[in-house]
């Protein structure tokens, strides 16, 4: 595989730039399977660089209450992982150069079957996947998979991994390594910048891979602070409840672009 | 005994957590560190002599153990064939086997130095069990429960409330218990600094299906010491309900190096396994991923978990547990189902030849512990784990007989 996988490129222009990754989670099919597109295009647009898609499972152990709904609403509106991919095909008619990651839970792979799901998600032009509940002692088979596609397999660290996990998991990550910034689940509110600082310098001893810091992120202030230390921000479940209370496509799109844009604003600034 | 080159049982899981291919650690970073705390905690006190003297003396003299082992002459002469024993849990204090795993895990929350305990409840017996041992160790109690339980099983809610634990409703998913596990997991993330997180049954990640198949096989021992006391040999056949598997793997467990012992674990057939709606993932399922390890699930064709339906809400879990999913796999145990209306007709029998008034859920086992003792000789033995008394469930036998309780 001599072709680059465009998490790397991304982050390669954003380094050479001097600029902070904006990574941007909605469900897919949240607000209905025939709109998500439209967002994901929307969040490009508004100067998102990384588009997570959120693959909805039945059990979403590690989520709060906002991106638990998201997902109800979306396996309500049909989603499933094969739709999902369906819609990063469709992403792809138009749009070559964003990366985008499929963020889900371990069930809905292994009932696809892992090299199925492999081949598929390259295929449709995924570019790496986060499976939330597949822990490092876990990951191998999928992570060879992925890693013979030139695809980036991105894990989590948090508060609590030991430094000899994180040894362990920067030798396995790929594409970036995502920092969960507080011990909860999405969407909780109590961030402690100075401990999201001294952890990320931390790692930063460990891997030259980016870091970006997501969980308790709502605004263009709480992204700016937590990447000053890393090299990105994910933002979701303020994107997750802002879908769940358009109306319609038009509106959710013009609510998503002024949640984006304004912490594209603030992390450039 | 176990032949050379058979499984010692006793070996497993293996250092990861696995049995088989089941088992493992299927769950988000933040949680590891906590499960390997939990492993190392766990590995140094289970075979700590006064750890061990301290889960005995509960036992004694807090559950009430030994529980008996007892013939049921007149339902034995019902079915008509083998003898029938009840292994008679039911007469624990909180009326179950659950106890046996709070007790233990309470002494272990009580080693870690947390204040907090927290628990997922489907009927509300682990849940009354939990809040049983936090209240008698002064320790905070939340019990998440499914909405749809909550109103189901409202005088376990109140006991819960006596007892001075917090029930949180989950209005999440289905609101039963597979969601009410998915609520206890999102508390443990966000509190792990404080609270333990005591799992019900044999599932969740390692090293929770064998801390808990551990604190129960308490049920086997006795048992199998009963046996030899009480008949002078080791039983024929073994028979136990399984929803997540607590009981039924404290059972077996003890004997599963005994490769003459024949094992069936009764899963709940529900409206019966052709129509689809039943909890019997055993059965009818497929292995997959859910609650931090894998196992058998009910799930669809795109991996999403399915509602599942059983007369008896201790059963209605879409899950099993993972050293289960391996017994079957290799044929130690066989799995079977009752369906609902089978287990009623047992619920009735029991309590009518026997004045023992059996859970809906251990009904299922009596209900198959009938059929096989029927096609066995009158000299073998069976024994049947009574894993908990019905009086818990005469509001839900009274709606069904069209009675306002």
């Amino acid at each position: 595989m001599t072709e680059q996988n465009r998490i790397d490129c991304r982050f390669a222009r954003l380094r050479g730039e001097g600029r902070k990754a904006l990574v941007t989670y909605i469900v897919a099919g949240d607000g209905g399977l025939e709109n998500t597109v439209p967002m994901m295009h929307q969040l490009v647009a508004s100067g998102a660089d990384i588009i997570e898609l959120g693959v909805p499972f039945s059990d979403p152990m590690a989520e709060g209450p906002v991106i638990q709904k998201g997902h109800e609403r979306a396996l309500a509106s049909g989603a499933s992982l094969r739709k999902c991919l369906a819609l990063v095909k469709e992403f792809r008619q138009v749009d070559e150069e964003t990366p985008v990651i499929l963020m889900g839970y371990a069930n809905p792979i292994q009932r696809m079957g892992e090299r199925e799901f492999a081949d598929a998600a390259l295929n449709a032009g995924v570019d790496g996947a986060l499976t939330v509940d597949l822990p490092a002692e876990e990951a191998g088979p999928l992570n060879e998979l992925l890693a013979e596609r030139n695809l980036r397999n991105i894990f989590l660290l948090t508060p609590t991994t030991t430094e000899e996990r994180i040894r362990e998991i920067t030798g396995l990550a790929s594409g970036f390594v995502y920092y969960v910034s507080l011990k909860g689940v999405t969407g909780a509110g109590h961030l402690d910048l100075d401990s999201v600082r001294d952890n990320l310098e931390h790692i930063r001893r460990f891997t030259d891979l980016p870091l970006c810091v997501g969980f308790g992120i709502k605004d263009g202030s709480s992204a700016r602070s937590v990447s000053a230390h890393g090299d990105g921000a994910v933002v979701g479940s303020v994107l997750v409840s802002a879908v769940a209370q358009a109306a319609d496509l038009a509106v959710a799109k013009a609510k998503l672009g002024e949640i984006v844009s304004e912490m594209r604003r603030a992390l450039d600034r | 005994m176990s032949k050379p080159g058979a499984i010692d049982f006793s070996t497993f899981p293996d250092a990861s957590g696995h049995f088989g291919p089941y088992g493992g650690r299927f769950v988000s970073e933040t949680l590891i560190s906590a499960l390997d705390e939990l492993q190392a905690m766990y590995s140094r006190l289970k075979d700590d002599p006064d750890f061990v003297a301290a889960f005995d003396h509960d036992l004694a003299h807090y559950v009430g153990r030994p529980s008996p082992l007892y013939l049921a002459e007149r339902l034995t002469e019902q079915a008509g064939g083998a003898r029938i024993w009840l292994k008679r849990e039911d007469l624990n204090h909180t009326g179950a086997h659950k106890v046996n795993n709070t007790v233990g895990q309470a002494l272990l929350a009580k080693h870690s130095g947390k204040s907090r305990v927290i628990a997922e409840t489907g009927a509300g017996q682990h849940g009354v069990a939990t809040a049983t041992v936090a209240a008698r160790l002064g320790l905070q109690c939340t019990v998440y429960m499914g909405a749809e339980d909550v109103k189901r099983q409202s005088p376990n809610v109140y006991r819960m409330k006596l007892l001075g634990a917090e029930v949180v409703p989950v209005e999440s998913g289905s609101k039963t218990l597979k969601d009410a596990m998915n609520e206890a997991m999102r508390d443990w993330v966000t509190n792990v600094d404080n609270t333990f997180y005591i799992i019900g049954t044999v599932a969740g990640p390692h090293p929770y299906p064998q801390l808990v198949r551990d604190f129960n096989s308490i049920i086997g021992r006795e048992a199998r010491r009963q046996s030899l006391e009480q008949f002078g040999q080791l039983p024929d056949a073994l028979v136990a309900c399984v929803g997540g598997g607590s009981n039924a793997i404290g059972l077996f467990h003890p004997f599963l190096n005994d490769s003459e012992v024949k094992m069936f674990g009764v899963e709940a057939g529900g409206e019966g396994l052709a129509t689809g709606r039943h909890a019997a993932p055993l059965n009818d399922g497929i292995p997959g991923v859910l609650h931090g390890n894998r196992t058998y699930l009910m799930e669809d064709e795109d991996g999403q978990i399915i509602e599942t339906h059983s007369v008896s809400a201790g059963l209605d879990y879409p899950g099993v547990g993972p050293e289960h999913a391996w017994l079957k796999d290799i044929g130690r145990v066989e799995y079977v189902t009752a369906d609902d209306k089978e287990a009623l007709d047992a619920f009735r029998r029991l309590t009518r030849t026997e004045g023992i008034l059996p859970a809906l859920e251990s009904s299922h086992a009596v209900a198959y512990a009938m059929k096989l003792a029927a096609e066995m000789a009158p000299e073998q033995n069976i024994v049947v784990n009574l894993s908990g008394r019905g009086d818990k469930d005469i509001f839900t036998v009274a709606a069904i007989d069209g009675i306002e309780v």
